[in-house]
């Protein structure tokens, strides 16, 4: 070991007892004398990581992060980001001669002139869509296991902040090729900034350096593509990750798994080898399907020209819904007086579009703001175990799934033989009235499971084995379950909701309730009340029952 | 001259003189001829005519009315022209089998030569515009690049840039072009059928048919090369999403099981 640094009395024994150290080891220990590496190790290598599928999910974003970052640097070696008019020349028969951007040009050299262009091109977008995909699940799993509570809110802020960076990412990397999709989208982006009021038209000139669709929208959006947003992202991503270490990751209610210790593998060498095998996995299935399957085929669009549009224009998945909420909205319009007009049509997504985001970032703190909670939570809960909160996240996920089908209502009404008008006003509908459902249902189903297994610890699992007793009566034999199985099923906590405190004080004079605390009360009661928790066993109720006086 | 003469009495003249004298009245009678070939080609068309007339009466004129005057069911086919019968009935939209939205394509009821003679019929019944003829849709002699431009500025906003089809307002749609065969893709584009724009010869010239003829023959076909493998149909990014929230995650998430239920026990040192 590197005791060198440390003692130089041990220095100087060392060759006399042992010889000359092997080569790895002077290379540690030259490297650690200069950069101190050991101690950093020595914390850092036995860090447990607990062991379950969905811890794995972010490391899915992980990985496809670092395939774009990688894919993205081979692109950018050949991309022009330039407006300049060229006529195309290349390999593509059916483009020859037409007159187009250059950034357009050498997107299709890339694919066509490009040793390997075309497969890392496909590698790099379908990342793109894998790596948001992953962050939704990634985020919706510590979202249901309540992951997010004191002491990781900060994380889940540094998560959601890269949620967005990566939708952002996303659409203007989906820009640059000036396609017709991009130019399409681009567009719309442009018309929703002019429908802001009062600055809008301002703001337009400010991002666009001039009328649509100009010569600085693309080299502008290269930047922020390549650089801006992926090195905020990269700075995030560490400090993400520090945070995990530095937390500790959660883990599941288990026997010797309490709040305070994680059980798992330690850093090195198990879960580095799993972690580093799970990499080249996820790299080698990403790239089989980029070898296999079309994405994006931008030499079949065409070059964006303003004139042209072609249906299924749309964004790609993760801005489904903004494209939704944009083909949900009626064209409504006011003029008034002095000119003005103020166009809702594209207002109100604008609007809704932010909020629908921001709550997501938001959550933990109203969270704890209603339940008054501020204790650390190092143990992922059960979704079942919080049904208003699940319920909540379900009805988050319907008004996504809404708006998302709002945004692909031709392709739904091609495929399924429907009118895409009858789509639209099912989507304007069901944005408001389905979530609703589904939180009630979510709720009513999370009780369902917590009832089911309040009765599973009392009366144990059914096996199935029907006995008839020797007066004729016939029993279904139930076994107990094992003792871990117990303690996962009731080693949650159940909180009792807030009260406001009496109306009237000692004096029978009525008391001032600050309004805000009575609605605090309230939602307290939605999380904790009745309607949210069936009371778990205690072990008199499970002493009674199990010393078996006549059950089945 | 001697030679003539011998030749005169050689035992094969007569016969030579008779073979002249044969490719003499033929080539007269050819000369000749067409006042003759015109009244028969008139015979076989009015025939034509006849014959549609006859098929129409059983198969179009519940819709359509007597004469093609128009009804309750069916519009006025007066005028249409040949063409449009050509692609109304080739592709199976007519007879339309039951109302809905629009005339679906199905396989075709009757027999090209049926079609031509109901084509033929309602061609009587006022100018309208003509099967194209077999040089006018070859996609070889189109400049598919100026094809693409005009594809895109002319009929992508309805049927998608590579011709995927898209739905239009209320149920109806424009339909998927791949496979459409030229002849017909130039007569939907000549006659306009129902919810499409027509586009006669003063909109798009017959130069720039054959460009977006052939166009969709390198694009969309099923030899068309797909050079970044499985197409996913050419819907744009609502696919790929799709198959990217169930391949491209499901695979991942397999791994992910996978990996986690591989676990070697980790020993205590
Ligand atoms: C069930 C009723 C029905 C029958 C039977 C029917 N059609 Fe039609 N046809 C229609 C309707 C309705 C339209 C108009 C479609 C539209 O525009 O949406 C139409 C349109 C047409 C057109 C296009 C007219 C135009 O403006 O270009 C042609 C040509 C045509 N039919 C020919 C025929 C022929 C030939 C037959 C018989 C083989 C036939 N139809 C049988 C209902 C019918
Ligand atoms: C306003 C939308 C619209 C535009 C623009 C349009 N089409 Fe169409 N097209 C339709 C509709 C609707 C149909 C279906 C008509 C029917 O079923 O009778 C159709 C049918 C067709 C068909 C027949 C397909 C088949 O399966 O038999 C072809 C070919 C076609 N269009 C080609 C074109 C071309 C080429 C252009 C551009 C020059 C074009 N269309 C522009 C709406 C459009
Ligand atoms: C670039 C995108 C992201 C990457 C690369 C990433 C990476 C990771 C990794 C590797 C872990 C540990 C393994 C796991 O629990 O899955 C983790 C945990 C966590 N992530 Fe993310 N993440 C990303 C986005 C997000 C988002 C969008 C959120 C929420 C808004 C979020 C919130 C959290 C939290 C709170 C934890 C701790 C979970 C726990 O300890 O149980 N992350 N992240």
């Amino acid at each position: 070991m590197s005791t060198a640094t440390e003692s130089p009395k041990t220095t100087a024994d060392a060759p006399k007892n042992r010889g000359k150290a092997p080569a790895g080891e002077r290379v540690a220990d030259w490297a650690d004398g200069r950069l101190g590496i050991y101690s950093l190790a020595k914390a850092n290598m036995r860090k447990i990581f607990p062991d379950h599928w969905s811890f794995l999910l972010g490391e899915i974003c992980l990985y496809s992060f670092v395939i774009l970052i990688l894919t993205g640097v081979y692109l950018t070696l050949f991309f022009v980001p330039s407006m300049a008019e060229v006529e195309y020349h290349g390999s593509f028969e059916p483009m020859q001669g037409l007159l187009m951007s250059e950034a357009y040009a050498s997107a299709l050299d890339i694919n066509f002139e490009v040793r390997g262009g075309l497969l890392v091109r496909q590698i790099h977008h379908w990342a793109a869509l894998i790596f948001v995909v992953g962050i939704f699940l990634h985020m919706f799993r510590v979202f249901f296991t309540g992951a997010f509570r004191k002491p990781r809110e900060v994380n889940w802020l540094f998560g959601f902040l890269l949620l967005v960076l990566a939708i952002f990412t996303g659409l203007t990397g989906y820009s640059l090729p000036d396609d017709s999709l991009s130019g399409i989208g681009i567009r719309l982006m442009e018309a929703a900034i002019l429908a802001v009021p009062v600055v809008g038209s301002y703001l337009q000139m400010f991002i666009f350096g001039g009328e649509f669709p100009g010569h600085d929208i693309i080299p502008r959006f290269f930047v922020t593509h390549v650089l801006l947003l992926p090195g905020i992202m990269l700075g995030l991503v560490v400090a993400h990750l520090i945070l995990i270490v530095y937390h500790k990751h959660t883990h599941y209610a288990g026997p010797g798994r309490t709040n305070e210790n994680v059980v798992g593998y330690p850093l090195l060498p198990v879960y580095m080898a799993k972690a580093g095998g799970f990499f080249f996995l996820v790299f080698g299935v990403i790239t089989m399907i980029a070898a296999t399957v079309t994405i994006n085929p931008i030499w079949l669009l065409g070059p964006y020209r303003p004139d042209q549009v072609s249906t299924d224009a749309q964004p790609d998945w993760y801005l489904g819904f903004s494209e939704g909420l944009v083909r949900m909205m009626p064209g409504w319009e006011w003029v008034i007086p002095g000119g003005y007009t103020l166009n809702f049509g594209l207002l109100i997504p604008l609007a809704v579009f932010p909020a629908m985001l921001a709550v997501i970032g938001l959550y933990p703190f109203f969270e704890s703001w209603v339940t008054k909670d501020k204790r650390e939570h190092h143990i992922a809960q059960r979704p079942r175990n919080s049904p208003t909160r699940t319920g909540l996240g379900v009805a988050w996920l319907t008004a996504f799934g809404v708006t998302t089908i709002g945004g692909g209502n031709d392709l739904f009404a091609v495929h399924f033989n429907l009118s895409i008008n009858a789509i639209t006003w099912f989507c304007r509908i069901g944005f408001f009235v389905l979530p609703v459902l589904a939180f009630f249902i979510t709720r009513r189903i999370c009780m369902g499971l917590q009832r089911r297994d309040r009765d599973k610890v009392l009366h144990g699992r059914e096996t199935g084995i029907i006995k008839r007793l020797p007066h004729g009566e016939f029993v279904e034999v139930h076994q107990p379950l094992p003792q871990d199985q117990l303690h996962v099923l009731t080693s949650h906590d159940q909180a009792t909701p807030m009260e406001v405190g009496p109306e009237t004080d000692e004096n029978g004079v009525r008391r001032r309730i600050n309004p805000v605390e009575r609605v605090r009360a309230r939602l307290s009661r939605t999380y904790y009340g009745e309607q949210a928790q069936i009371p778990k066993p205690t072990s008199e109720e499970y002493h009674e029952i199990t010393s078996g006086h006549g059950h089945h | 001259m001697k030679k003539l003469s011998v030749r005169r009495r050689h035992p094969l003249a007569a016969f030579v003189v008779l073979l002249l004298a044969l490719a003499a009245t033929g080539g007269l009678y050819a000369t000749l001829a067409p006042a003759d070939e015109a009244q028969a080609e008139t015979s076989a068309q009015s025939l034509a005519i006849e014959e549609g007339k006859r098929l129409y009466e059983v198969g179009c004129s519940s819709c359509h009315g007597r004469g093609a005057q128009g009804g309750s069911d069916g519009p006025s086919l007066v005028g249409v022209g040949a063409a449009s019968v050509d692609f109304q009935v080739g592709t199976g939209r007519m007879p339309m089998a039951q109302t809905g939205p629009q005339a679906p394509e199905k396989p075709a009821v009757y027999t090209q030569a049926e079609i031509d003679q109901l084509a033929a019929y309602i061609a009587s019944l006022g100018p309208g515009p003509n099967v194209p003829e077999e040089s006018a849709y070859d996609p070889a002699r189109g400049d598919a690049a100026r094809g693409g431009e005009l594809f895109r500025s002319n009929c992508s906003q309805c049927h998608n840039f590579v011709g995927s089809g898209g739905a239009l307002t209320n149920g109806k749609e424009a339909p998927s072009l791949r496979d459409v065969e030229p002849r017909y893709i130039f007569e939907a584009m000549l006659t306009g059928p129902q919810n499409m724009p027509s586009f006669p010869d003063t909109t798009l010239t017959e130069q720039d048919k054959l460009d977006i003829i052939a166009w969709l023959d390198e694009v969309a076909t099923s030899e068309s090369p797909s050079p970044g493998g499985f197409s996913l149909g050419g819907y744009g990014p609502v696919g790929e999403g799709l198959f990217a929230w169930t391949f491209g995650i499901g695979a991942l998430i397999a791994v992910a099981v996978w990996i986690g239920a591989r676990s070697t026990k980790a020993r205590k040192s």
